[in-house]
C-alpha cells in the first residue's frame, strides 16, 4: 500500500517534529492512530505537507494530536485547513455512552417499574372491563345499536377460518394422548382404559384449553394488532370525534364473536381429539370404533361436557378482553403495536390458565369429578 | 456551478416497474460532482424508487448506472463493496437502529468496514460527527426513541456521514419538520456539502429547500426526467407539471420569500 498513512519523527532545535505522509483517510489509516497515540509528546510541530489526501477522520486525528501534545500544524493544504477547522468546531465534550447505573439500583428500579406496570395493567384491564359492561348495558337498552354485520364478519375470522388449524391440532393431540397413555397403561395390562383417558381429558380440559391457546394466538393477537394500528393512524380518534364509541364499534363485536365462537370451537376440538384418539385405539390397540364409542358413553359423565363448555365462553371473553385492551394501549410508534400484540397473547394465555386452575378446583368441589 | 465538473452519478435508460405499473421508463440523469441536485416530482412518480435503484436496493429492469465512473452491478465483490463505502444515505424517518444509541448508530458503518479502528477513536469519531450534524452533545448517548423527529433526522445524517462519503443521498430530509427545524436542516446540508465537498442527491417536496440550497433541480414526471436545470431554467420550460409546481400558490410564495431575502441582503 503506497498510500498508507505514515509518519516519521525528527528531533529539531525546537523539539520533536512529526512528518506525516500518505493518505490520511479512513481506508488508508490502518494502525496509524494507535502509533500516533503511542507518542507521548510534547511535540513542537506536525508537518502534513506530504499528505496527499485527508478526510474528516484524518483531520480529527491531526487536530486531536495537536491538542494533546501542543504541536503546531504546518504545511496544511487549503482542504486540510478547512477540514481541521470543521472538526475543531465540532470538538465538544460529548458523552458517548449512557451514564452507568449502579447494578443494585438498577435491579431495584426495574423490579419497582415492573410492579407498577403490572398493577397499572391490572387496574386498566378492570377499568376496560367496566367500560365494556357499560357499553353492553347501553346496547341492551338500545339493541338496534348492535352491529350485527361486524359481529358476523368476526364470526368468520375468529371461528370459521380457525377450523382447519384447530382441527389439525386437536387431531394430533388426540393421537398423542392415546399413544402416550397406551404405553403407560399397557404396563398394567389396562390399555382399554386409554378410552377413558382420551375421552375425559379432552372433554374436561384439553379440548377447550388448547382451543383457547390457539384462539389467543390467532385472534387475540389480531385484535391487538388491528386496534393498535387503528389507534396509531388516529382512526379511533376520528371515530370518537364523529361520535361513534370505539368500544361499541370495535370491542363489543370482537368480544361477542370470541364468546360465542369459543364454545363451538372447543366442542369441535373435543370431537376431533376424540376422533384422533379413537383412530389410534383402532389401529394400534385394535379397539373397534363401535366399542370405542360405547365405552365413551359409559365412562364420560355428561358433567364432563359441561365442565369443558362452561369454561369456553369465559376464556373467549378473556382473550378478546386482553387483545382489545392491549390494542387500545398503543401509543406513539409502530414498534409499540408489536410489543402490545405480544403482551396481549401472553396475558390472554396466562389468564386463561389461571382461570382454568380455579375452574378445576371449583368443579371438583361441587362434585363434578 | 461548474458545467464541466465530472459526473458523480450517471443514470442511463433506467426502467422500473412493479407488476403492470410502470414507474420509470428510460430515466436519464447526471449528478455532477460537488453539486446539490434536488429531485422533485408528484407523489408516486418514483423519486424514492430512483434513489433506491441508484444505491442498489432495487434492481432496475433495464438501464445502467455509473457512480464515479464505475458501473454498478449486483455482484457482491470487493469493488462493489468499495463503491458502497463512498456514499451515505439518510432515509426519510432516519432509519436509525432502535436498539443502539445515536453514537453506536454512527459507529455501525465504521465497525463494519474498518474493524481495526480502536474503541477510543471510534468514540471520538462518533462524538464529532454527532456535533457536526448539529445535535447537542448529550444526544450521543440517547436512544432514537428519546429523540424528536428533527433530531432523529440529524442523527440519521450523522450516520450517513460516518464513512466520510463523497456522495450523500437525502430522502425528504425536511418532511415532517417545523419550518425553523427545516431551515436549520437546509443550512446544515449546505454547509456540510460545501465544507466536505459533498455531492448531494436530495429528494424533496419542499419548495423552500429547492430555492435555498439546490444548485440544480431534476423533475420526474411521465416516468422520466422531463427537465433538469436551475429554477429559472425550469421556469422557462412549458411542461404543465413544472409550471403548476413552481408557479402554483406555494411555488410563488417560496419564490417571493427568496426575492425578499435577496432584496434585504442587497
Amino acid at each position: 500500500m503506497a498510500n498508507k498513512a505514515e509518519f516519521t519523527e525528527e528531533q529539531g532545535a525546537k523539539g520533536t517534529t512529526l512528518r506525516v505522509s500518505g493518505r490520511l483517510t479512513l481506508s488508508n489509516l490502518e494502525d496509524f492512530p494507535q502509533r500516533l497515540d503511542a507518542i507521548e509528546g510534547p511535540a513542537a510541530q506536525i508537518d502534513i505537507t506530504a499528505v496527499e489526501r485527508v478526510d474528516t477522520v484524518g483531520a480529527w486525528i491531526i487536530h486531536q494530536f495537536s491538542g494533546r501534545t501542543g504541536a503546531q500544524i504546518i504545511g496544511a493544504s487549503e482542504e486540510a485547513k478547512r477540514l481541521i477547522a470543521l472538526v475543531s468546531q465540532a470538538d465538544a465534550d460529548v458523552r458517548v455512552r449512557p451514564e452507568p447505573v449502579n447494578p443494585v439500583v438498577r435491579v431495584v428500579t426495574e423490579v419497582g417499574d415492573a410492579t407498577v406496570i403490572a398493577l397499572r395493567t391490572l387496574l386498566g384491564l378492570v377499568a376496560f372491563f367496566g367500560a365494556i359492561l357499560m357499553a353492553s348495558w347501553d346496547i341492551i337498552r338500545n339493541p338496534r345499536r348492535l352491529r350485527i354485520n361486524a359481529i358476523v364478519h368476526r364470526f368468520e375470522l375468529v371461528g370459521v377460518k380457525a377450523l382447519g388449524i384447530i382441527g389439525l391440532m386437536s387431531f394430533l393431540i388426540g393421537i398423542v394422548i392415546a399413544q402416550q397413555g397406551a404405553v403407560q397403561l399397557q404396563q398394567f395390562g389396562a390399555e382399554t382404559l386409554t378410552v377413558n383417558l382420551v375421552g375425559r381429558i379432552t372433554t374436561r380440559e384439553l379440548g377447550v384449553l388448547m382451543t383457547a391457546i390457539m384462539v389467543a394466538g390467532r385472534s387475540g393477537s389480531a385484535f391487538a394488532a388491528q386496534i393498535g394500528t387503528m389507534k396509531l393512524t388516529e382512526e379511533i380518534d376520528a371515530m370518537r370525534t364523529i361520535g361513534v364509541s370505539p368500544i361499541e364499534a370495535l370491542v363489543i363485536p370482537r368480544m361477542l364473536a370470541a364468546v360465542i365462537m369459543m364454545p363451538l370451537l372447543g366442542f369441535y376440538a373435543t370431537l376431533v381429539s376424540i376422533f384422533g384418539g379413537g383412530l389410534f385405539c383402532w389401529v394400534s390397540l385394535e379397539i373397534p370404533p363401535i366399542t370405542f364409542v360405547q365405552r365413551l358413553q359409559e365412562v364420560i359423565p355428561i358433567t364432563d361436557l359441561w365442565v369443558g363448555l362452561i369454561k369456553a365462553p369465559v376464556f373467549g371473553a378473556i382473550i378478546a378482553l386482553s387483545g382489545c385492551f392491549q390494542g387500545m394501549q398503543v401509543e406513539g410508534n409502530a414498534e409499540e403495536v408489536g410489543l402490545r400484540t405480544t403482551s396481549a397473547v401472553v396475558q390472554a394465555i396466562f389468564l386463561v390458565i389461571v382461570l382454568d386452575a380455579f375452574f378445576a378446583v371449583f368443579f371438583s368441589q361441587i362434585g363434578w369429578i | 456551478m461548474d458545467l464541466n465538473a465530472p459526473i458523480a452519478v450517471k443514470i442511463r435508460g433506467i426502467c422500473n416497474h412493479f407488476g403492470d405499473q410502470v414507474i420509470h421508463d428510460g430515466v436519464d440523469l447526471d449528478v455532477r460532482n460537488g453539486e446539490i441536485l434536488g429531485v422533485v416530482g408528484g407523489s408516486g412518480t418514483g423519486k424514492s424508487v430512483l434513489m433506491r435503484t441508484i444505491i442498489g436496493l432495487q434492481r432496475p429492469s433495464a438501464g445502467e448506472i455509473e457512480i464515479f465512473g464505475e458501473p454498478m452491478t449486483d455482484e457482491e465483490n470487493e469493488a462493489q463493496l468499495d463503491l458502497r463505502r463512498r456514499w451515505g444515505v439518510m432515509f426519510q424517518g432516519g432509519a436509525l437502529f432502535s436498539t443502539l444509541t445515536v453514537a453506536e448508530n454512527v459507529q455501525v458503518p465504521l465497525r463494519e468496514f474498518y474493524p481495526n479502528l480502536g474503541q477510543k477513536l471510534l468514540d471520538e469519531i462518533a462524538a464529532y460527527k454527532v456535533v457536526m450534524a448539529g445535535l447537542p452533545a448529550n444526544a450521543a448517548a440517547k436512544y432514537p426513541s428519546e429523540l424528536s423527529g428533527g433530531m432523529r433526522k440529524r442523527a440519521g445524517l450523522a450516520r450517513a456521514l460516518a464513512l466520510d462519503p463523497r456522495l450523500l443521498f437525502l430522502d425528504e430530509p425536511t418532511a415532517g419538520l417545523d419550518p425553523i427545524a427545516a431551515a436549520g436542516f437546509d443550512e446544515l446540508t449546505k454547509d456540510l456539502s460545501k465544507s466536505l465537498g459533498l455531492t448531494v442527491f436530495l429528494i424533496t417536496h419542499d419548495l423552500d429547500t429547492l430555492h435555498a440550497i439546490c444548485d440544480r433541480v431534476a423533475v420526474l414526471a411521465d416516468h422520466k426526467v422531463v427537465a433538469v436545470g436551475t429554477i429559472p431554467e425550469l421556469l422557462a420550460t412549458d411542461h404543465p407539471w413544472i409550471q403548476a409546481y413552481f408557479n402554483g400558490l406555494r411555488g410563488r410564495a417560496a419564490q417571493s420569500a427568496v426575492d425578499r431575502h435577496v432584496a434585504k441582503g442587497a
